[in-house]
């Protein structure tokens, strides 16, 4: 992104580059498959054409533009790369830009993408875009070579390119990107699939790529939805019920109204509590002529609110609940053999409870969205995951059609899963509705700790049995919890456990008798995806208890994961990252990721090595967590030493970039972060309180170390972050003889 | 009436004086690079210069820097060439998302002219804005980068 604050719509770019005399390729190229199970919502129809904007400029740099929105993920390097590669592009010369949202009616007359899937969520934009992303850079290579062939009235066939230079070896003839790019723009497109490189041809795929928009960042011109604007717009922030599906009694206004500045209260209504969110809770939008007027008039706000029907709860009655459905019988979700009699007749056993709290996402952007709302046509300028989300949501409560809906992601201030939902770009648009102007809505953080989607809190309790030989033959995973999956159209509440736990999880099928059972917990909190979703709960209780179970067993922790994962196979796996788990890969990072951290030496007093390994959204990722205890209960992360096994490598940097974040956003998230309920409200309204880690308690070596034997590529936004917590939790037990069982750990080890 | 310089450039306001610095230098002065996290000086997003020390400009109100000058993530370089820390920041690859990175940069330049050679418990105690991306570990090796750098290293 350049220094405006404004952004380029497409039509820009097509008038600058045909100015210009580039070659725009934006050609809707073959369909994509969305992968089966628990991806995020991100799609709103059937699988779609996929192509992408390339602008190849006389001067010879290369504009490509990225689909899926970017929110430190690093897709505005790595989807770029799929189309530089088969393009042959000089990548140092390659710029790269956010695509505005593009739809269109498909033939069944139903919304679709009109270019390519646009949603960033459930680690999909590599495998998503693998192929078609790679088919545009050809296509657009193609026509550059075929631009060249009939100029020098040779066959293609005989014209090789590297990095933006055409050659024809047998003449000599050579010629640039550049130099044939208003020839090739009159060519028409390829009427076939043009041919994709075979992997071992890869010079782009597999290398290390920095950011590409380092030096906008680092200067502060890279533009944030905060950072946008639109002419003549106006300022908005909102007071909003604190209290769970609360409404407001009543609203003095008066002296709100008084200040200098604020224009216009605007009354957002509660949504019906059967049906999905459109906007999370009741409020008001003080609308003014600047942020600061708007804040100062929000504060002016007297309202009355009614504590709405989870006025009673509270963090503490919630265990209790949950604790008490575990005392009961659950909808069982999987039922392997005979777990009951398996277990009665097992010569040992093992049983623990554990408990995962609320925790907030926390972008430190906090939501923003800008919605210019005319009679017919709405703008959207908005840091959102979930671009086409953001359409279908204002299109709703607006009754409008889907395609006078324009939007514009913006670069995100951390998404984190947060940003799949749309409610605050759907707040813009009925404010903007309502004044008729441009309107810029700004959450304050208590807006965005108080009124998140919340990762679902819950308490688990694990059961597991072992024979005189010492072959496990009974496992059980039962989860109370309330689940993400509720105010859904067509949802009933059996398949609520869908979001909660993934039945086809390890240790399942690698046991005869398992059982997997789901409680369905009632809470006001609202609850969405969070990074990794259930993955992060369920890698921390089921990799913890393998621990307990090696301990109480004098087993090796790590001898025990690997005889119970077994030799390479392929598992079946329904739900998201499947269709296949592989056990045998699995086993393949713990046993580099051992072997790298020199797991297994004899530690010091006080300190301790932990394990842990999980398979997330077909990304396999193992980490060794070294850990110091003071004699205060003070704990320390010295090292953390990984192994990822995702398949095909696009950009190894940005593996270990998301590795290193996953590491961090772990050890942040079990170290201090629970969001707490009293009286049906959050309490926690800043980072006084949520506690996000700063660098002094980070990790100060953070190593990874990839394996690539060219299976089909998975993402790895997620995929860092669940092995950290249970690798902790061991590392701690190993240096204190303290087992952590509930997160946070908090002050666990001082008291 | 306050007076104060940004950037280089000499600026009065006449406006509600109590309103923090933040929201004067992102609305009025347009530098889009001091960013709003919190509010309350607990993430840092918005530390700019304020006659060379690093501040938290969201709970400085404007009146409390008349007669200041200001340095924000946009007046840090010379022109097209980058200060020291940008350009650790830029070959550690340090950013994700970014959004923190502009008030890490602005803490970290602010620290280096304090301790040129900071140790890593000098960086555990002097830098406490947060990177909700967790870019810790790059960040740090940017920090000694950027004191080799600066150093002419």
């Amino acid at each position: 992104m350049d220094g405006s604050h404004h952004f380029a719509t497409r039509r820009d770019v097509l008038r600058y580059a045909s100015a210009a005399g580039a070659l725009i390729v934006a050609a809707p190229l073959s369909a994509c498959s969305r992968r089966p199970g628990e991806s995020v919502a991100i799609a709103d129809g059937p699988p779609a054409a996929v192509g992408a904007f390339i602008v190849i400029r006389p001067d010879e740099t290369v504009l490509i533009a990225f689909p899926n929105p970017e929110m430190g993920q690093g897709v505005d390097t790595s989807l770029p790369m799929l189309i530089a590669e088969e393009l042959d592009a000089d990548f140092d010369k390659v710029e790269t830009t956010q695509m505005p949202l593009e739809l269109k009616y498909g033939d069944d007359g139903e919304i679709t993408w009109k270019y390519a899937i646009q949603g960033s969520g459930g680690s999909t934009s590599i495998t998503e875009h693998w192929d078609g992303l790679r088919r545009a850079g050809a296509t657009a290579r193609q026509l550059l070579v075929g631009a060249a062939a009939a100029d020098w009235t040779v066959d293609a066939s005989e014209i090789t390119v590297a990095k933006g230079v055409i050659r024809h070896e047998t003449s000599g003839r050579t010629t640039t990107f550049g130099a044939i790019a208003s020839a090739a723009a009159q060519l028409e497109p390829p009427t076939q699939e043009p041919a994709l490189k075979p992997r071992d041809e890869f010079t782009l795929i597999g290398t290390s790529q920095k950011m590409k928009n380092a030096r906008a960042i680092v200067t502060g011109k890279a533009v944030y939805g905060i950072d946008a604007e639109m002419a003549g717009m106006v300022h908005a922030v909102m007071a909003r019920c604190p209290y769970f599906d609360g409404t407001a009694r009543s609203v003095d206004e008066r002296a709100a109204r008084a200040i200098p500045g604020v224009r216009e209260i605007v009354k957002i209504d509660r949504p019906p509590l059967d049906g999905p969110y459109s906007v999370q809770a009741e409020g008001y939008a003080v609308v003014a002529d600047s942020v600061w007027a708007a804040m100062k008039g929000r504060d002016a706000l007297v309202i009355d609110w009614d504590h709405g029907p989870y006025a009673a709860e509270t963090s503490a009655g919630f265990k209790d609940h949950c604790r008490d459905l575990l005392s009961g019988e659950g909808q069982i979700v999987r039922d392997d053999g005979d777990f009951d009699a398996a277990f009665a007749a097992a010569a040992t056993t093992h049983e623990a409870h554990y408990w995962e709290p609320y925790v907030s996402h926390a972008p430190l952007e906090p939501q923003n969205c800008i919605v210019h709302v005319r009679d017919g046509s709405v703008d959207v300028i908005a840091p959102t995951q979930s671009p086409s989300g953001a359409n279908r949501n204002i299109a709703r409560v607006l009754d409008r059609d889907r395609l006078s809906i324009k939007v514009q992601p913006t670069r995100l201030g951390g998404g984190f899963g947060r940003r799949l939902s749309t409610d605050y770009a759907v707040e813009a648009a009925l404010i903007s509705d309502a004044v008729r102007k441009p309107v810029k809505l700004l959450w304050t953080r208590d807006d965005d700790l108080r009124h998140d989607f919340y990762r679902p809190s819950g308490m688990h309790h694990l059961r597991a049995g072992f024979d005189a030989d010492g072959k496990m033959i009974a496992w059980t995973h039962r989860l109370a919890s309330a689940s993400k999956y509720y105010r859904r159209p067509n949802m009933p509440e059996t398949n609520y456990y869908r979001a909660e736990l993934y039945t086809d999880d390890f240790p399942a099928q690698l046991v005869e008798n398992l059982r997997v059972e789901y409680f369905s917990a009632k809470s006001g909190a609202p609850r969405g995806s969070w990074r990794a979703p259930a993955h992060t709960a369920n890698a921390f209780v089921v990799q913890s208890f393998l621990d307990e179970i090696a301990a109480a067993r004098d087993e090796d922790p790590l001898d025990l994961r690997l005889r119970l994962l077994g030799e390479p196979q392929e598992l079946s796996y329904e739900q998201h990252g499947g269709p296949v788990f592989n056990p045998g890969r699995l086993a393949g990072v713990l046993r580099l990721a051992a072997e790298k951290a020199g797991y297994g030496a004899p530690m010091p007093a006080g300190r301790g090595r932990g394990i842990a390994a999980h398979f997330t959204f077909g990304g396999y990722v193992a980490q060794v967590v070294d850990v110091e205890v003071s004699a205060e209960g003070h704990l320390r992360v010295p090292r953390v030493v990984a192994a990822v096994d995702v398949g095909t490598v696009v950009n190894p940097n940005g593996i270990a970039a998301q590795l290193e974040s996953g590491v961090n956003d772990g050890l942040s998230t079990a170290l201090r972060l629970a969001i707490n309920i009293e009286g049906g409200r959050v309490t926690d309204g800043n980072f006084d309180t949520y506690q996000l880690m700063r660098i002094a308690d980070a990790p100060r070596e953070i190593e990874t170390h990839i394996i690539d034997n060219g299976d089909a590529s998975a993402g790895m936004g997620e995929m860092g972050l669940p092995p950290l917590a249970p690798a902790l939790a061991n590392a701690i037990f190993q240096a204190t003889g303290t087992r952590i069982r509930n997160l946070p750990i908090g002050d666990q080890l001082s008291a | 009436m306050v007076q104060l310089t940004v950037n280089g450039e000499s600026r009065e306001f006449s406006g509600d004086e109590e309103m923090p610095l933040l929201w004067y230098l992102r609305e009025d002065a347009g530098l889009k690079g001091v960013k709003f996290g919190c509010g309350i000086a607990q993430c840092g997003a918005c530390t700019v210069h304020i006659d060379g020390q690093a501040i938290r400009s969201c709970v400085t109100p404007v009146a409390a820097v008349d007669g200041a000058s200001i340095t924000t993530i946009e007046g840090l370089s010379d022109g097209e060439t980058l200060h020291p820390v940008q350009q650790a920041w830029i070959e550690e690859d340090v950013a994700q998302c970014g959004y923190c990175q502009a008030g890490q940069i602005m803490a970290v330049a602010a620290m280096l002219e304090e301790t040129p050679n900071p140790s890593d418990d000098d960086i555990d105690r002097n830098l406490t804005n947060i990177c909700r991306c967790g870019t810790y570990y790059r960040l740090r090796k940017a920090v000694h980068r950027a004191a080799s750098l600066k150093r002419g290293g």
